[in-house]
């Protein structure tokens, strides 16, 4: 099959271009797309690119395969591979640092302004504050986020806007935090959000729920938040 | 919090909530101007002007720009954030939209009320 994968060294290179590789999958397995790069890594050793668990937990190897973004390791090639070709680029919309590996120092500032911790000013308990089996179900779908930044580097606002727009994988964190019964400083969070950017550049277009490896939905919790700005507001 | 002085209402969720209030009242106005001018027996330049005679028809016309107008700028000004990378530029094509949605409400009431 033919893979081209997108190629950028800053020390060398004067612009990013794109590799054609031709390679033969051993035994014409269906293999995972990450197990396919150490397959080039192994013709090519300058090939670079971030992988971790290899399992889809660790959020590492986020990357552009075939133009939908996903994780290398638990995306199979019968998945994505059209015409017995794949194209390989690193997550759209963040600085290229080298090959498939980016720079999420603003995806990361954008998760640090949700304060993605618990604010609890009440004086703990001896052992552990306690919620109730349905309160603790409001954070299922949300808890489960990896942080891979595939959502994020799928949306148009955040593109346009990575400085002003949380984005959805920071804005499914900001309701993480205000949808749990433990936390205190539900209204300080809510006037954080309150402006043209932060939540209101999010105009559904959903490319989020569309990529998200882990199954879970930006756009809802981000109505959500909508919600709750609403009815503090009225 | 992110700030800015150019957006309609200052506050995402006042803009968010103007865009849909003024949605409904600009599709309440689609529909009654269709359903006029579908099931109208008599299309005249007499009937045409005896409706904008009425005052309730005035009041809904002007409704209607003034939502126009605010649903327009909010538009706008989310597409010049979005797209238009420097300020200067970006302030111009704010300045332009501002003063053509200003002409256009003035306009607007000059024709309505020179029925």
């Amino acid at each position: 099959m033919l893979v081209s994968v997108y190629r950028y060294n800053p020390e060398t290179d004067d612009a990013p271009y794109m590799q054609d590789i031709h390679i033969d999958i051993p035994g014409g397995k269906d293999i995972m797309v990450l197990d396919l790069l150490q397959l080039l890594k192994e013709k090519d050793p300058s090939m670079t690119f971030r992988r971790s668990c290899r399992e889809g937990v660790c959020g590492s190897d986020g990357m552009n395969m075939n133009g939908k973004n996903g994780l290398a390791c638990i995306t199979a090639l019968s998945q994505v591979v059209e015409k017995d070709k794949l194209v390989l680029r690193p997550l759209p919309g963040l600085p290229v640092i080298r090959d498939l590996v980016v720079d999420m120092t603003q995806f990361y500032k954008q998760y640090e302004k949700v304060k993605p911790f618990l604010i609890n000013d009440t004086p703990p308990p001896a052992i552990e504050r306690l919620q109730t089996p349905e309160d603790r179900a409001e954070l299922d779908g949300l808890y489960e986020c990896i942080l891979c930044a595939c959502c994020s580097t799928a949306c148009p606002s955040f593109w346009w806007n990575p400085d002003k727009f949380i984005g959805p994988s920071g804005l499914l964190q900001a309701y993480r935090f205000l949808a749990d019964t433990r936390d205190t400083a539900r209204d300080e969070r809510l006037s954080e959000l309150d402006d043209p950017f932060s939540v209101f550049r999010c105009h559904g277009i959903m490319n989020c729920v569309n990529v998200c490896p882990k199954g879970l939905n930006p756009t809802k919790a981000i109505g959500k938040i909508r919600n709750m700005l609403l009815q503090r507001a009225t | 919090m992110v700030t800015s002085i150019t957006s309609f209402g200052r506050s995402g969720l006042y803009d968010w909530m103007m865009q849909r209030v003024t949605a409904v009242v600009l599709m309440a106005y689609t529909l009654f101007m269709i359903g006029y001018l579908l099931f109208s027996s008599d299309l005249s330049y007499a009937s045409w002007s005896s409706l904008f005679q009425n005052t309730a028809m005035r009041i809904f016309t002007l409704l209607a720009i003034l939502s126009l107008v605010a649903h327009a700028w909010i538009g706008l000004w989310s597409v010049s954030t979005d797209y238009i990378k420097k300020t200067s530029i970006r302030f111009a094509f704010q300045s332009v939209c501002g003063l053509l949605a200003f002409i256009y409400v003035v306009w607007g009431i000059q024709i309505l009320w020179g029925v």
